[in-house]
C-alpha cells in the first residue's frame, strides 16, 4: 500500500540579504534533508527546541512555503511541482491546526462562518448542505449548535481551538499538520483538546503530522516521532522505543531534561553545554557535536550516516556515529 | 519549622478596576516562606500568580490596580502602605523578581556589566573596580562561560537562556532574603530549562536564600520546591509539602490537575483524564465554590458557601474544601 505521505529529502532554505545591493549573504537552512513516510491513519510527531524547522518542515510539507528541494507524495501525487490549481485541489486533503488559537481564527466571522468557509472555497454542497456540516462538525469537536452565531473572543482558548479543528475537519481531510495545538492551552483543557484529536484519529482515520515541544504531549499522541535538531531528524522511532531506549545522545539529553511531575522520581539529568548553533552556520560533521557529551573525532568532520538499528521489524533510524 | 518566616503574606486581597467591573485577581491568600525554602505558586493561567508576587515586591500597577486588604511582613517589618521610596531601597536590597521574559529587567542600551555595576555600586557602595570584579564573580556563578568576555556585551548578543541567568545574577546582586521568580523558565526550551532550574536550586542552597517561584508547570515545582500552593481562580485551593502535595493531593482540583498529565514513559495511547469545563470569569463567579462546576465531589453546600482555608498559618497543610479526598 502507498503510504499517505512520504517526504524525501526535504529542504528549505531562507535566503538572508545583506550589504548596500541587499545581495544574498547567507542561508538560514531551516529544514536541511527530512525523509519520512507516515501511514494513512497515524500520527507522527516531531519535537525539538526552538527554531529546529518544526514549524518550517510542517509549512514546506504542505506547500504553504515552497521548498527548497526535495519531494513530498501525498497519496502518491508529487507536490513540490505541482501548479497552482492542482495544488489547490489537493489542500483538500491536507489541512493545518496552530498554536494560537486566538490569532488563526478571523475576529470577525462567527463560528458558523468560520467553519464553512473552506466549504465555499472549494464550491462543495448547497447552502443547505453546507449548514447540515457545519453543525455535524461542531458536534464531532464537542460543542453545540448554539454557539453558531457567536463570535471567537466569546470562547475560551480551549473552545476556539476545536473551532479550529472543525474547519479543518471540514473538507475530510487525509492529513493534518497540528502545530502546537495544544501548547497555548492551561494543562486542565489541555488534555480535553488531546483526547478530541486522539479520537479524531481513531474515529476518522486522519493522520496526523503533530508537532510540539512538550515532550510528554508528544508521546501520548504519536505513533512514531522524530526528533529535530538544526533542519534534520536525527532519530525516528515509533513513540514507545524512542521514549524508552532512545539512542541518540541528543535525544536522550532532551528526554532527561523534561521535569518530571513526581517529586519521588530524581531526574538523572543530562545538563547540554552551550545553546543551539544558527542554522545559518550549522557545524560541520554532526550538527549536533559541539554540545554532544559522547563526541568523538570523526564527529568533527564527518557527517554521521542515518542507520537501522531497529529491532524486531520496526523501523528506528538514528543518525550518529556511535550507531553507524 | 521552628525559625521566624521571612515572608509572611496574610489575608491579601488585590483589585483591578476594569471597564466591566472590579475583579478581585487575588482573594484573601496566606503563606509563609521561610530561610532557605522555595514554596511554588501553582495554577493555571489567570488564576492571580503573578499578582501575588508583583504584590509582594510592591509591583502592582496603581491604578487600575491596589492591594485592597491583608498583610504582607518580610523579616518582620510590614510591606503594605510603605511609600514607594521605601519599597524601592527595599526591592533593590532585600527582596527581588525575576520575571518570565527576561528583557523586561534588562536595558537594551547598556551592557550587561553596566547594568550589573550599576546595582553593586548603588546598593553596596562597591567602587568601580570593585564592582566589575563582583559583577564578574556573579556571572561565573550563574554558569555563564567566559564571564569576564561576557560582560562586556549587550543583552541582545546573548541567547535567551543567558539572559535569564543574567537577569539572576542581577537578582543576586544585593544578596536578597527573598526572590520571587515569576515563570523564570517558560519561555526557554527544555534543555535550557533544565540548566537554568539547576543553577537556581544550587544558588538557593548556596545564598540560603528564601524564593518563591512561580510556575504553570507541575513538574518544575516538584523538582525544585519544597512546598507549594495551588492556586484557583484567585484563591490558595491547597498548600501542602511536594510529597504529600504530590502523592495525596486532598483538594479535587490538584488531584484532577495530576491525573490530566500526559507524563513521560508511563503514556499508553489511552485517553487522558480531563477536568470538564473551564475556568470560570473572575467577573462572573459563582456564588459557592468557583470550583464547583468542574467538580465530581460537589454538593449542594459547595454551591451556596465558600470553602476557607482548613487550620491555620502553623498547619503542615491546608486545603480549601468540604470533601476533600
Ligand atoms: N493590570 C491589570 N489590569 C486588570 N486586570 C489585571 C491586570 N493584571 C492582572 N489582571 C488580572 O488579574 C488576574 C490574575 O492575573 P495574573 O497575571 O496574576 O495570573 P497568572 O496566574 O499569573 O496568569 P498567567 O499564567 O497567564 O501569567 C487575571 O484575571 C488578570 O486578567
Ligand atoms: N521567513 C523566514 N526567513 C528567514 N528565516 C526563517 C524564516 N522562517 C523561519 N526561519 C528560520 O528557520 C529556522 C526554523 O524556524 P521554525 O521552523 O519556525 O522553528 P520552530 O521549530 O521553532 O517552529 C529558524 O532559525 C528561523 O529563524
Ligand atoms: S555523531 Fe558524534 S557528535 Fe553526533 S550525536 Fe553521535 S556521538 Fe554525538
Ligand atoms: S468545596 Fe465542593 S465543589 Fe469545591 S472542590 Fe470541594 S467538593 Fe468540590
Ligand atoms: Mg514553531
Ligand atoms: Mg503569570
Amino acid at each position: 500500500m502507498t503510504p499517505l505521505l512520504e517526504v524525501r529529502n526535504l529542504k528549505k532554505h531562507f535566503p538572508v540579504r545583506g550589504g548596500l545591493l541587499r545581495r544574498i549573504v547567507a542561508q538560514v537552512r531551516a529544514v536541511d534533508g527530512v525523509s519520512f513516510t507516515l501511514e494513512v491513519g497515524k500520527t507522527l510527531g516531531l519535537v525539538g527546541e526552538s527554531g529546529c524547522g518544526k514549524s518550517t518542515l510542517g509549512r514546506a510539507i504542505l506547500q504553504l512555503q515552497r521548498p527548497t528541494s526535495g519531494e513530498v507524495l501525498l497519496q502518491g501525487t508529487e507536490l513540490t511541482t505541482l501548479d497552482r490549481k492542482r495544488l489547490h485541489a489537493m489542500r483538500r486533503s491536507m489541512q493545518i491546526i496552530f498554536q494560537d488559537p486566538y490569532a488563526s481564527l478571523s475576529p470577525r466571522r462567527t463560528v458558523a462562518q468560520t467553519i464553512r468557509e473552506p466549504l465555499e472555497v472549494h464550491g462543495i454542497g448547497t447552502p443547505a448542505e453546507r449548514e447540515q456540516r457545519v453543525e455535524e462538525l461542531l458536534g464531532v469537536v464537542g460543542m453545540r449548535t448554539a454557539v453558531l452565531d457567536r463570535y471567537p473572543h466569546e470562547f475560551s482558548g480551549g473552545q476556539r481551538q476545536r473551532i479550529g479543528i472543525a474547519r479543518a475537519l471540514a473538507l475530510d481531510p487525509k492529513l493534518i499538520v497540528a502545530d502546537e495545538p495544544v501548547s497555548a492551552l492551561d494543562v486542565s483543557v489541555r488534555a480535553q483538546v488531546l483526547n478530541l484529536i486522539a479520537r479524531l484519529q481513531r474515529e476518522m482515520g486522519i493522520a496526523f503530522l503533530f508537532i510540539s515541544h512538550d515532550l510528554s504531549v508528544v508521546e501520548h499522541v504519536s505513533d512514531q516521532v522524530g526528533v529535530m535538531y538544526l533542519g534534520r531528524i536525527v532519530e525516528l522511532a515509533p513513540a514507545r522505543e524512542l521514549y524508552r531506549q532512545p539512542r541518540h545522545p541528543y535525544t536522550e539529553a532532551l528526554l532527561s531534561a523534561v521535569p518530571v511531575p513526581d517529586p519521588t522520581r530524581k531526574a538523572r539529568r543530562i545538563v547540554l553545554g552551550g545553546d543551539v548553533p544558527s542554522p545559518m552556520n550549522p557545524p560541520p560533521g554532526c550538527p549536533f557535536h559541539l554540545r554532544c557529551p559522547k563526541v568523538m573525532d570523526i564527529c568533527r568532520s564527518v557527517p554521521p550516516p542515518v542507520v537501522e538499528v531497529g529491532a524486531g521489524g520496526a523501523s528506528h533510524q538514528v543518525a550518529c556515529h556511535l550507531h553507524a | 519549622m521552628s525559625a521566624e518566616p521571612i515572608l509572611s503574606v496574610r489575608d491579601l486581597v488585590v483589585e483591578f478596576r476594569t471597564e466591566h467591573g472590579v475583579v478581585r485577581a487575588v482573594d484573601r491568600v496566606s503563606f509563609d516562606v521561610f530561610p532557605n525554602e522555595t514554596v511554588g505558586l501553582v495554577g493555571e493561567s489567570g488564576c492571580g500568580k503573578t499578582v501575588t508576587g508583583l504584590a509582594i515586591l510592591g509591583l502592582i500597577p496603581s491604578p487600575p490596580g491596589r492591594i485592597a486588604s491583608g498583610s504582607i511582613r518580610l523579616a518582620g517589618r510590614e510591606l503594605v502602605g510603605l511609600p514607594e521610596s521605601e519599597l524601592r531601597q527595599l526591592r533593590g536590597r532585600d527582596m527581588a523578581m525575576v520575571f518570565q521574559e527576561p528583557m523586561t529587567a534588562l536595558n537594551p542600551v547598556f551592557t550587561v556589566g553596566n547594568q550589573m555595576m550599576d546595582i553593586l555600586r548603588r546598593y553596596k557602595g562597591l567602587s568601580r573596580s570593585q564592582a566589575r570584579a563582583a559583577a564578574i564573580e556573579l556571572l561565573a556563578k550563574v554558569g555563564i562561560p567566559a564571564p569576564a568576555q561576557r560582560i562586556d556585551e549587550y543583552p541582545h548578543q546573548l541567547s535567551g537562556g543567558m539572559r535569564q541567568r543574567v537577569v539572576i545574577a542581577m537578582a543576586l546582586s544585593c544578596d536578597p532574603k527573598l526572590i520571587v521568580a515569576d515563570e523564570p523558565t517558560t519561555a526557554l526550551d527544555v534543555t535550557t530549562q533544565a540548566q537554568v532550574l539547576e543553577q537556581i536550586v544550587r544558588l538557593q542552597q548556596e545564598f540560603r536564600m528564601a524564593m518563591v517561584l512561580v510556575t504553570h508547570d507541575l513538574g518544575v515545582v516538584a523538582e525544585t520546591c519544597q512546598r507549594a500552593l495551588v492556586m484557583y481562580c484567585g484563591r490558595v485551593a491547597e498548600q501542602a509539602d511536594i510529597g504529600p502535595l504530590f502523592a495525596h493531593p486532598r483538594h479535587p482540583y490538584t488531584a484532577g490537575l495530576l491525573r490530566s498529565l500526559p507524563r513521560v514513559g508511563e503514556a499508553e495511547k489511552q485517553d487522558l483524564a480531563v477536568i470538564p469545563g473551564m475556568v470560570p470569569d473572575l467577573l462572573d463567579l459563582p456564588a459557592g465554590c468557583r470550583f464547583a462546576e468542574r467538580c465530581p465531589r460537589r454538593d449542594a453546600r459547595c454551591d451556596g458557601e465558600l470553602p476557607d482555608l482548613d487550620g491555620d498559618a502553623a498547619s503542615p497543610a491546608r486545603v480549601a474544601c468540604f470533601h476533600p479526598l
